[in-house]
């Protein structure tokens, strides 16, 4: 996997709350190849929406180095020019929809890039096209159900068409429909992504690779190859059945 | 908790350019503030009673607002005739009813009430997103559209948590009462609710910032001035002038 570029790559990143002596993040690496998919398991507060705000330049990292496909990342001006190509979905859907309307909020990002009007719409619309989400540009965000809210946060993410994916806990509150939906929609992006979850079978069906976040580090020597093995048997008198 | 009036999307006031109504509203309400003879307020009074009536507001949703302003308005009335000096026409328990204060009272209630109407008209026949997209055209500073829109989608959010604080404190058997166990937790209740609105408010913060947020805003609404429009703010705006001129002289 090492022959294609680096986008992200952490070096020694430390992070610590204020008031708080163990830092969540100890000299944890993290190098994210073009096209990589990882998923991130950990328990409750292992820092693992601390590391996706580390890596969008929310949160300033006590000590060590981030680069972006190659350049190193360290003031707010450097972290905007990530933020355009680096999309973050957040844990809460309420913290990401923001505009009174659906397509308003889908629309926001790629105005912030610098798309003229019309275009913006129309990416918009397109993306929430893609999601299933036609007829939804004139709802009213906050009246959406959690399922839809989520789907159309991943829209207003996806419509600022970034190269890498962050997702936060994206399954959280979710029916299985939705879930499975949810599922579908990842699938067919082929998108470099980092994925947060406690959901093992989430990661599986989404990611290349899962890895732990243990004691602030990335413990690759817990991480789990999602794989499928051969199934053989003898298709003679009592052909098992499939249930 | 805010209810948002079910705007008549075909209703002949819903058609007007929300500027001109903003426009038409602010103006009326100013002359009507500032105006004390019964003849203006009057005929104001009718002019707004006449545009809750074009609007097809219900009875139910007017009186509903209303009775809202009324309520302060009746402490209005347990004081002003007492306490503004001038002729007294009356005694109760002994304590005189002015003559003046009696006026000063009917002015305010009917000014109050004029001007709700006109408010009730606007808010009534125009979606808050609208009303918020109209400010911005009509050059209002950003940051208050922006305050105005962040309230608009946050405060169910807000109620919301309220709830669930509020169940999370029934279900525990809580019963509120005059004691002060009663205000010891409700002052906790507020407390947890600013500071996780604070929080919210933060993460809101760091989401936008996320999707590239520099400070400006980019609004996707477009308005139409039509004829109809040019003629409804002619219109308002010979009243606020009829209203002005009948005030400020005596032609009347």
């Amino acid at each position: 996997m090492d022959h294609h570029p680096v986008v992200i790559e952490l070096a020694n990143i430390s992070f610590a709350y204020p008031a708080c002596q163990r830092p969540v993040i100890n000299n944890l690496d993290l190098r994210l190849h073009r096209g990589d998919q990882l998923g991130l398991i950990g328990s409750n507060g292992s820092g693992k929406t601390t590391l996706f705000h580390i890596i969008m330049g929310l949160l300033k990292p006590t000590a060590g180095t981030i680069e972006f496909m190659g350049n190193g990342v360290r003031t707010e001006k450097d972290f905007q020019e990530v933020r355009k190509h680096v999309g973050l979905l957040f844990q809460d859907a309420d913290d990401q929809l923001f505009s009174p309307t659906v397509l308003e909020d889908v629309a926001f990002g790629p105005l912030n890039l610098g798309k003229p009007r019309d275009q913006a719409v129309s990416v918009a619309q397109r993306t929430l096209d893609a999601l299933g989400l036609k007829g939804f540009e004139d709802r009213i965000t906050y009246k959406l159900s959690g399922g839809e809210k989520r789907l159309v946060s991943l829209a207003t993410v996806l419509a600022m068409e970034p190269e890498v994916l962050l997702l936060d806990e994206p399954t959280t509150g979710l029916d299985e429909t939705t879930e499975k939906r949810l599922v579908e929609i990842l699938k067919g992006l082929d998108m470099t992504r980092l994925l947060v979850s406690h959901n093992l079978d989430f990661l599986a069906q989404t990611t290349h690779q899962i890895t732990a976040i243990v004691d602030g580090k990335l413990s690759w020597d817990d991480a789990i190859i999602p794989h499928t093995h051969v199934h053989t048997h003898k298709h003679g008198k009592y052909a098992h059945q499939h249930r | 908790m805010i209810k948002e009036g079910v705007a008549y999307h075909n209703g002949a006031v819903f058609q007007i350019d929300p500027r001109v109504k903003i426009i038409a509203v602010f103006l009326f309400s100013c002359v009507v503030a500032v105006s004390s003879r019964f003849i203006v307020l009057g005929i104001a009074f009718l002019f707004a009673a006449g545009a809750v009536a074009l609007a097809r507001v219900s009875i139910k949703d007017l009186a509903k607002r209303l009775t809202t302003v009324n309520v302060f308005i009746l402490f209005l009335w347990v004081f002003l005739p007492f306490s503004v000096p001038g002729k007294s026409i009356s005694t109760i328990a002994g304590l005189a009813i002015t003559h003046e204060g009696i006026v000063y009272a009917t002015q305010i209630t009917v000014k109050s009430n004029t001007i709700m109407m006109a408010l009730i008209v606007l808010i009534h026949s125009t979606s808050i997103l609208t009303l918020g997209h109209a400010l911005h055209e009509l050059r209002v500073p950003p940051k208050i559209v922006h305050l105005f829109f962040f309230t608009y989608r946050y405060i169910h959010v807000i109620y919301r948590e309220y709830i669930r604080l509020l169940n999370a404190m029934k279900v525990r058997a809580f019963r509120a009462g005059t004691n002060m166990h009663t205000y010891r937790t409700f002052a906790h209740m507020v407390g947890m609710l600013l500071v996780r609105s604070a929080d919210r408010g933060e993460r809101v913060h760091r989401a936008m910032i996320c999707r590239g947020f520099s400070g400006r805003f980019y609004s996707l609404k477009t308005f139409t001035f039509k004829a109809t429009d040019l003629w409804v703010l002619l219109f308002s705006l010979a009243l606020v002038a009829t209203l002005g001129l009948l005030e400020w002289t005596t032609i009347l």
